[in-house]
C-alpha cells in the first residue's frame, strides 16, 4: 500500500502529487470494521442504565427542552449536504463513477466554508462557545474505564456536550479546517470566480504538501462522518437526531443523560436548587435557555 | 521540447488474428495493455519514452476491424480501415462527402496511408506539455501548465475547460458527429454503441481519457446511418500549414433541405474544446431558414456563446465563429 503519489516536475525534481488513493480505500475499510465492531461490542455489554432523578426537581423541569435552535439545525443540515456531496464529488469519480466533478466540489466547498463561517460567529456571539471546549481529562478518563469494563462506574452526566460529542467536534474541526484551508488554496489552481488560475502561487514541493493534507483531511472525513451518521440512526441515540431535527428532547431524556448543574435549563435559578437537594429544578413554565 | 531517442522501451507485442481474441487479450492485460492502429500516435508516445506500457496489441492483423460495408440503413466502417480508403471510397465520398472530405484533411499521404479512422477519433490530444510528459492533470498530475498566466498556449481551448485546457485533435471526429454516426465499442462484455458526440468525453468527466474507451474496450467498427446521407455537406480545417498540420478550428456541417428551406442541420467544430463540440444552438437558429447573411451571423455568435480565451488562443474565437457562419453560408 501506498501513502502518497509522486512524480517528476519538469525541472527533474520529485515533488508530492497527493496522497496515494489506497488510503481512501483504507479509510473506507477502517470505517465498515468500526461500524460492525462497534455494533458486536455493543451486543456484548449489559445494557447501560441511567439513573433518573425524580421528585419535585425533575417534574419542574420542562416537559420539552429546547437542544438546537432553528438557526443550529439549519447550519446542521446545510453544512451535511455540503459535506457529504464534497465527499462524494472526491471520492465517487476515484471509485469510477464519472461525472463533472470539479466545479461541483469547488461549490460545495463554497457552501462549507459559509456554514463554517456563520457557526464560528453564532458559536462567539449567542451560544456558549467554551462549553465545546472544556477538556475534561478526568471526565474522559472515566470514559475510558467504562468502555474497557463495563464494571467500572458510569462516567459522570454531561453538561450539553458530551465528552464524546466535544472530542468528535474537535476532530472534526481540525480535518474540516484543514480541509478548507488547503481547499481554498486549490482554488487558485481552477477556474472559479474567485481567483485567476495560477499554478505558481507557490512551489511545487509546497503544492503537494497542500494536496497530501487536503487528501488526508477528506479521508479522516470519511471515516468521521461515517461513524456519526452510524451513531446517528442507532435506536439508543436516534433521539439525538430527532432534536437536531425538530430542536428538542423530552424531560425524561434530559434528566437521563444531562446533568442540571452543567446544562442549566430553568434559566439560572438551577444549580442552587441541585446542590441544595430541594427546591424546582426550574419553573415548567419557562423555556430552557438557548445554548446550543 | 520532447526528446526523440533511438529505441523504445521493450513491451511485449502481441498481435492477434481475430476480433475475439484481441477483446480476449485486452481483457487479459486491461491497464497494462495499449491498442496499437496505425502507430501514429502511439509510437511518438513510445519514442519519447513518456507512455511505457508492458503490453502492446497490435490490431494490424484483425481482418473483422477493416474494411467499408454498405449495408441497408447505412455504411458500417472497420476501425482499422484506412485513411486513404475513407477518402477514397466511392460510396462515402458520394453519400456522405463530409467523412471523405476529413479524412481527406489529415496530415499527409502517407500517414494517411498508415493512419486508421479508428485512431484518428481516438488519438490523445497534442498539448505539448502534456506530450513532454510534464506531470499535468491530464497526466496524473495536479497542474495544467497550459493554463498558468506564463503558458503558451496558443492552440489550447477555448471551450469546455475543466483544469486541462488541451484540444481533441481529430480532423474526422467533427464530421462523424455532423452525419450522427454511430461508434461502436466492444469488450469481452458485450458491444455498446454511442452516438459520436457522446463517445467523446472532456476533463470535467475524465481528465486522463479523450473518449469513453477504458481499459478493455475497443472501438470496432463506426456506423454512419443512411439518415444523412446525400446531404448538403461543408467541412473545413484550418491550420498553420496548408500541407501537413493538425486544425487550429475546424468545422463539419451537414444540411438538410427542402427547396430553399434548411428543415435540419447538425454543425460540430472541433480545435476548440477537449473534445469535437456539437453546436446546438447554431443548429436550432439555422433551421427552417434559407442559411441567409443573418442567419449565418446568428449561428456563428452562437456558436460562440460561452467562450473564454486564454492568453494566446482570443483569436479562435473569431475563428470558430466565422467557421460557422461560413458553413451556414455555404447553403444559403
Amino acid at each position: 500500500m501506498n501513502l502518497w503519489r509522486t512524480d517528476n516536475n519538469p525541472w527533474g525534481e520529485e515533488v508530492l502529487i497527493g496522497i496515494s488513493w489506497d488510503l481512501m480505500w483504507l479509510a473506507i475499510g477502517v470505517a465498515v470494521l468500526f461500524l460492525i465492531g462497534h455494533a458486536v461490542w455493543l451486543r456484548t455489554r449489559p445494557a447501560e442504565t441511567h439513573e433518573v432523578p425524580s421528585g419535585p426537581e425533575a417534574a419542574a423541569v420542562p416537559e420539552k427542552i429546547e437542544r438546537h435552535s432553528l438557526g443550529a439545525r439549519v447550519f446542521h443540515w446545510i453544512m451535511s449536504v455540503a459535506m457529504l456531496a464534497l465527499l462524494v464529488t472526491a471520492f465517487a469519480p476515484v471509485i469510477g463513477w464519472q461525472f463533472p466533478w470539479v466545479t461541483l466540489h469547488w461549490i460545495a466547498g463554497v457552501l462549507l466554508i459559509a456554514t463554517v463561517v456563520y457557526h464560528i460567529i453564532h458559536a462567539i456571539g449567542w451560544q456558549d462557545f467554551w462549553s465545546m471546549f472544556r477538556i475534561g481529562a478526568s471526565e474522559g478518563a472515566a470514559h475510558v474505564r467504562h468502555i474497557l469494563s463495563s464494571k467500572a462506574p458510569a462516567p459522570p452526566k454531561a453538561g450539553k456536550y458530551a465528552f464524546d460529542h466535544r472530542m468528535y467536534h474537535h476532530a472534526i474541526v481540525v480535518t474540516t479546517l484543514s480541509a478548507i484551508v488547503t481547499g481554498v488554496l486549490m482554488m487558485v489552481r481552477i477556474d472559479t470566480p474567485f481567483f485567476t488560475r495560477n499554478p505558481y502561487l507557490f512551489n511545487d514541493a509546497t503544492w503537494g504538501i497542500m494536496y497530501v493534507v487536503h487528501g488526508l483531511s477528506g479521508v479522516a472525513l470519511i471515516v468521521l462522518v461515517a461513524a456519526h451518521i452510524y451513531f446517528a440512526v442507532r435506536p439508543e441515540k436516534r433521539w439525538m437526531l430527532w432534536s437536531m431535527i425538530n430542536g428538542f428532547i423530552d424531560r425524561e431524556k434530559y434528566l437521563e443523560h444531562f446533568d442540571p448543574r452543567k446544562w442549566d435549563v430553568s434559566g439560572g435559578s438551577t444549580p442552587s436548587a441541585v446542590e441544595g437537594g430541594s427546591g424546582a429544578l426550574a419553573d415548567a413554565s419557562v423555556s430552557a435557555r438557548r445554548d446550543d | 521540447m520532447a526528446k526523440i531517442r533511438d529505441m523504445i522501451p521493450a513491451f511485449e507485442l502481441l498481435q492477434p488474428t481475430s476480433l475475439e481474441a484481441a477483446l480476449e487479450l485486452l481483457d487479459e492485460h486491461r491497464e497494462e495493455a495499449w491498442v496499437l492502429a496505425g502507430g501514429l500516435d502511439s509510437f511518438d508516445w513510445f519514442k519519447d519514452r513518456i507512455k511505457r506500457p508492458s503490453v502492446v496489441v497490435d490490431l494490424g492483423g484483425v481482418p473483422e476491424l477493416t474494411g467499408i460495408t454498405d449495408i441497408d440503413n447505412g455504411v458500417v466502417i472497420g476501425a482499422m480501415t484506412s485513411l486513404t480508403e475513407v477518402e477514397r471510397h466511392e460510396l462515402i465520398r458520394s453519400e456522405y462527402s463530409v467523412v471523405s472530405e476529413a479524412a481527406r484533411h489529415v496530415a499527409t499521404p502517407q500517414i494517411r496511408n498508415q493512419g486508421t479512422l479508428g485512431g484518428n477519433v481516438a488519438q490523445d490530444t497534442r498539448c505539448w506539455y502534456y506530450r513532454s510528459g510534464w506531470p499535468c492533470y491530464r497526466a496524473g498530475g495536479n497542474t495544467c501548465y497550459a493554463a498558468a498566466p506564463q503558458a503558451m498556449n496558443r492552440e489550447h481551448c477555448i471551450l469546455g475547460r475543466s483544469r486541462c485546457v488541451a484540444v481533441n485533435p481529430s480532423d474526422t471526429a467533427p464530421a462523424l458527429i455532423a452525419v450522427d454516426a454511430k461508434m461502436i465499442v466492444e469488450n469481452s462484455g458485450g458491444p455498446s454503441v454511442y452516438d459520436a458526440e457522446d463517445f467523446f468525453i472532456g476533463p470535467a468527466i475524465d481528465i486522463t481519457r479523450m473518449t469513453v474507451m477504458k481499459p478493455r474496450d475497443l472501438l470496432t467498427r463506426i456506423q454512419i446511418p443512411a439518415t444523412w446521407a446525400n446531404a448538403e455537406f461543408y467541412y473545413e480545417k484550418v491550420r498553420d500549414r496548408g500541407s501537413w498540420d493538425f486544425q487550429l478550428v475546424s468545422v463539419a456541417a451537414a444540411f438538410r433541405k427542402s427547396g430553399d428551406v434548411i428543415q435540419e442541420a447538425r454543425i460540430a467544430v472541433n480545435g476548440v474544446a477537449p473534445y469535437p463540440v456539437r453546436v446546438e444552438a447554431a443548429e436550432r437558429i439555422v433551421a427552417g431558414t434559407s442559411g441567409d447573411e443573418e442567419t449565418a451571423n446568428a449561428a456563428g455568435e452562437a456558436a460562440i456563446e460561452g467562450a473564454r480565451a486564454l492568453r494566446h488562443n482570443d483569436y479562435k474565437i473569431a475563428m470558430m465563429r466565422n467557421l460557422v457562419r461560413r458553413a451556414v453560408r455555404s447553403v444559403a
